[in-house]
């Protein structure tokens, strides 16, 4: 490909991308189809300056939290686990690398074929997903961290006590920043669920966008941005056993109840066997002879598809970014129009990015044009935010100049290694999101997914889904491969923010 | 190891707490009866339609009846799958679907009008098509929106009908775009909108919608009428019997067929229901086998 160059700088890099972005949008189609999205986006922002709050249901909101909370508690918990023996051994690498690449659509659409409409499936779809990039995030702090403690350990001590008691008390504060972004993205993630049929708020969301009830559905959207805006507030050290046991008791009751046992079985037995083993012809012949339509019909067509859209959100996100950030930073947004970015921002990246796909292919049609709108704006919130914190902390000269020569002259420059980590860094996210947009009609390979499912043939399911884990994996490699040519890979990057970031925003607020 | 030791048992807690409450809990002498139906028009009408039949049966029957929605068609078929439903309102295909993968499952009942169910061709009125008896091949060439992928009248009939028309091409290779609306009233939306100029349609809810007043005659109007061919009916698992004793099946389709209420016939735009076995549905075993939706 061609970012295999032998050692690319940020020139080439950015180069690379945007003319690669720009092939891409040769190709995409970037068809609107609606006749009137204006008309249609008019009257959704209507129904957000005049919500109608008694629609919302109480019920939805508890579920949302209890299905988040729980999938994240028990994710965290369990990559807690994961984490001490993460960096020793590569079978828990690997083990963890396919559970997180794999979305938790996807995984609730698996598990639904067992455990039904219930609990089970909701908090099971966040919590294995978010078991893997737990450990994998957890394991990196620990690596990060100050390892004096650990020397001065008798010989002799246990793995595990060498945890608890030399590494645990240094890294609690950092893996309680992360765990409690990762509750953020845990009610994301349940409110999305809702669209394929959970209870959570993003039930009612769907059907209320579905028959343009847009009042309700504005009531919804502002309830979530406040539970997650609030989330500092409800979610300390002591509340969190209480959110923890409240969640147990709030979990929807279901109504009827799966066969887990012969479902289960028939699962792994019947259903996921590709057919040709489960007709009793397993040559490699018929085997090959099933595969090859799927490989060229679907896996193929929908892993360029992908990796299209993805190329050019990326891109979008990038120029996204670039505009977005100084909105947030104190020395070009100044005190007043700097809160106003920040909600800004912080409004765009609360908003599901499916959801907000879903939201623009209803307004323009069924092409990649919503798909890049949605992974751009909601992406561009990320990095944006992110950006405008390391702006803030830059030390900058008593005469530093201002305006766009302080923007295009000092603040880019220095930060400009920072700005391909973040995005190299959400390549892999962009990616993984992409694929799943196919269940909305663009024909990634979510979009075939969603074929096999609705003509039950999860055999084909389950391979198209491997291969999008695959194809995430390899470009989580490619990124970091990309990252440590640049020599950026040790740049912070994650949206809980190092201690670094932390203080400067916190001398700024 | 403290520490670790009781984050384990949290983590082992709540895992178990959150099986106990899906695995096949509380020994009830009688366990609702649950159904669901294929999410194929609005919502709100959905909600109507079921929740009266669930009354309807509860009082009929003497067990507690629940209806649980789903969002898509492959979820209802999931659901009877994995005996999280005893039974469900299908269309035709979804209903041979759901049979195949639950050995001894049965058809019971269909609407009097499903043995002889039609799906409508829609066009915007910008294209100008005339409304014809023969199949208007000039159609080719337009932006086409299916339903839902699985849905018979929205699908699996339209796309049948498209292949034998056109012989050797699929649809994807007959219009300049193809689409998946989900359900019926979005596929009218589309096509009045002109979103899509051409659409396939289920003819109940296009009448339903039509007196519902959601149709513009102006901006969209019907095109062609297929043949008939068999559609929705009830479906019920074969252990139903076991669970709520014998005959309780025969019990269920006589409540279905005495169903005379017009407030709970109307919501399914049908006269009232009749029995149906699942021979009355081999002829679309056949047509999803012939496009390849079905193996």
């Amino acid at each position: 490909m061609r970012l295999a160059l032998p050692s690319p700088g940020y020139r080439g890099v950015s180069g690379g991308f945007a003319v690669a972005a720009l092939a891409c949008l040769s190709v995409a189609d970037l068809h609107v189809t609606t006749l009137h999205p204006l008309a249609e986006l008019t009257r959704f922002l209507g129904g957000l300056i005049r919500p109608d709050f008694p629609a919302v249901e109480a019920w939805g909101v508890a579920y949302t939290v209890a299905f988040a909370v729980l999938g994240v508690g028990l994710g965290a918990g369990a990559g807690l686990l994961i984490a001490i023996p993460f960096a020793r051994s590569r079978g828990v690498r690997l083990a963890c690398a396919a559970l997180r690449s794999v979305h938790e659509l996807f995984w609730a659409l698996l598990l639904m074929q067992v455990f039904g409409l219930s609990a089970t499936t909701g908090v099971l779809a966040i919590a294995l997903p978010y078991a893997g990039i737990c450990a994998k995030v957890y394991s990196e702090i620990i690596e990060e961290a100050d390892l004096s403690a650990l020397r001065v350990l008798p010989p002799g001590t246990g793995a595990a006590s060498a945890f608890a008691y030399a590494r645990l008390p240094d890294v609690a504060g950092r893996f309680a920043d992360y765990t409690l972004y990762r509750l953020e993205c845990g009610l994301r993630s349940s409110l999305v669920l809702g669209f394929i049929g959970l209870p959570t708020m993003g039930f009612t969301l769907e059907s209320a966008f579905r028959q343009g009830r847009y009042a309700e559905a504005g009531a919804l959207l502002l309830v979530f941005y406040g539970l997650i805006g609030s989330r500092r507030l409800w979610v300390r050290r002591w509340s969190v056993p209480l959110l923890l046991a409240g969640a147990v008791l709030a979990l929807p009751p279901a109504i009827g109840h799966a066969e887990v046992g012969p479902s289960l079985v028939r699962f792994l037995t019947h259903d996921i066997v590709p057919a040709p083993l489960r007709t009793g012809e397993g040559t490699l012949p018929a085997l090959w002879a099933w595969f090859r339509p799927i490989l060229t019909g679907q896996i193929l067509p929908g892993t360029a598809q992908t990796l299209v859209l993805a190329q050019i959100a990326l891109v979008a996100t990038a120029l996204g970014a670039l505009l977005l950030f100084p909105l947030t930073a104190r020395r070009f947004a100044g005190p007043v129009g700097r809160p106003f970015g920040r909600v800004l921002l912080v409004a765009v990246r609360s908003t599901p990015d499916y959801m907000l796909a879903y939201l623009c292919l209803q307004l323009l049609g069924p092409s990649m044009l919503p798909a890049i709108i949605a992974l751009s704006l909601h992406n561009a919130g990320i990095v944006g935010t992110l950006m405008g914190q390391h702006a803030d902390a830059i030390p900058y000269r008593a005469d530093a100049p201002r305006g766009m020569n302080l923007y295009a002259y000092e603040t880019l420059p220095r930060l400009y290694g920072q700005f391909l980590a973040l995005l190299l860094y959400r390549w892999e996210l962009i990616l993984r999101e992409s694929a799943i947009f196919g269940i909305l009609g663009v024909t990634t390979l979510g979009f075939y997914v969603d074929a096999a499912i609705s003509e039950l043939r999860l055999d084909v399911a389950v391979v198209l889904i491997a291969s999008t884990a695959l194809l995430t994996v390899a470009v989580d490699a490619l990124s970091r491969r990309l990252r440590r040519s640049l020599r950026i890979n040790d740049l912070p990057v994650r949206l809980s923010g190092p201690p670094a970031v932390a203080r400067g925003e916190a001398v700024g607020a | 190891m403290i520490g670790i030791g009781r984050i384990a048992r949290l983590a082992g807690g709540l895992l178990a707490a959150g099986l106990a409450l899906a695995g096949p809990a509380w020994a009830q002498a009688k366990p609702p009866l649950v159904f669901t139906g294929i999410p194929d028009q609005d919502e709100s009408r959905l909600v109507e339609r079921f929740g009266k039949v669930a009354q309807y049966l509860e009082g009929k029957l003497g067990v507690p009846v629940r209806y649980v929605p789903v969002k898509s068609y492959p979820a209802a078929v999931t659901a009877f799958t994995n005996g999280q439903v005893q039974l469900a309102w299908f269309g035709g295909f979804t209903g041979v679907q759901a049979r195949k993968a639950v050995p001894g499952s049965q058809a019971i009942a269909q609407g009097a009008e499903d043995a002889a169910f039609r799906f409508y061709l829609i066009a915007n009125a910008a294209t100008g098509l005339p409304r014809s008896a023969d199949f208007p091949k000039a159609i080719a060439g337009k932006t086409f929106t299916f339903g839902a992928r699985a849905s018979t009248s929205g699908r699996l009939m339209p796309e049948y009908t498209i292949r034998q028309n056109f012989p050797g091409e699929t649809p994807e290779q007959v219009f300049s775009r193809v689409g998946f609306s989900g359900d019926h009233s979005r596929t009218i939306q589309l096509v009045q909108s002109g979103a899509f100029e051409v659409g396939a349609v289920d003819y109940s809810v296009w009448d339903l919608d039509s007196k519902g007043g959601k149709v513009d005659p102006k901006a969209v109007s019907v095109i062609w009428e297929s043949p008939p061919f068999p559609d929705y009916q009830w479906t019920v698992r074969a252990d139903v019997d076991k669970t709520y004793g014998e005959g309780f099946t025969d019990r269920l389709r006589a409540a279905l067929v005495d169903v005379t209420d017009p407030a709970i016939l109307e919501p399914f735009g049908r006269s009232k229901f009749i029995p149906v076995s699942n021979a009355a549905y081999a002829p679309l075993i056949e047509v999803g086998k012939a496009t390849g939706l079905l193996d």
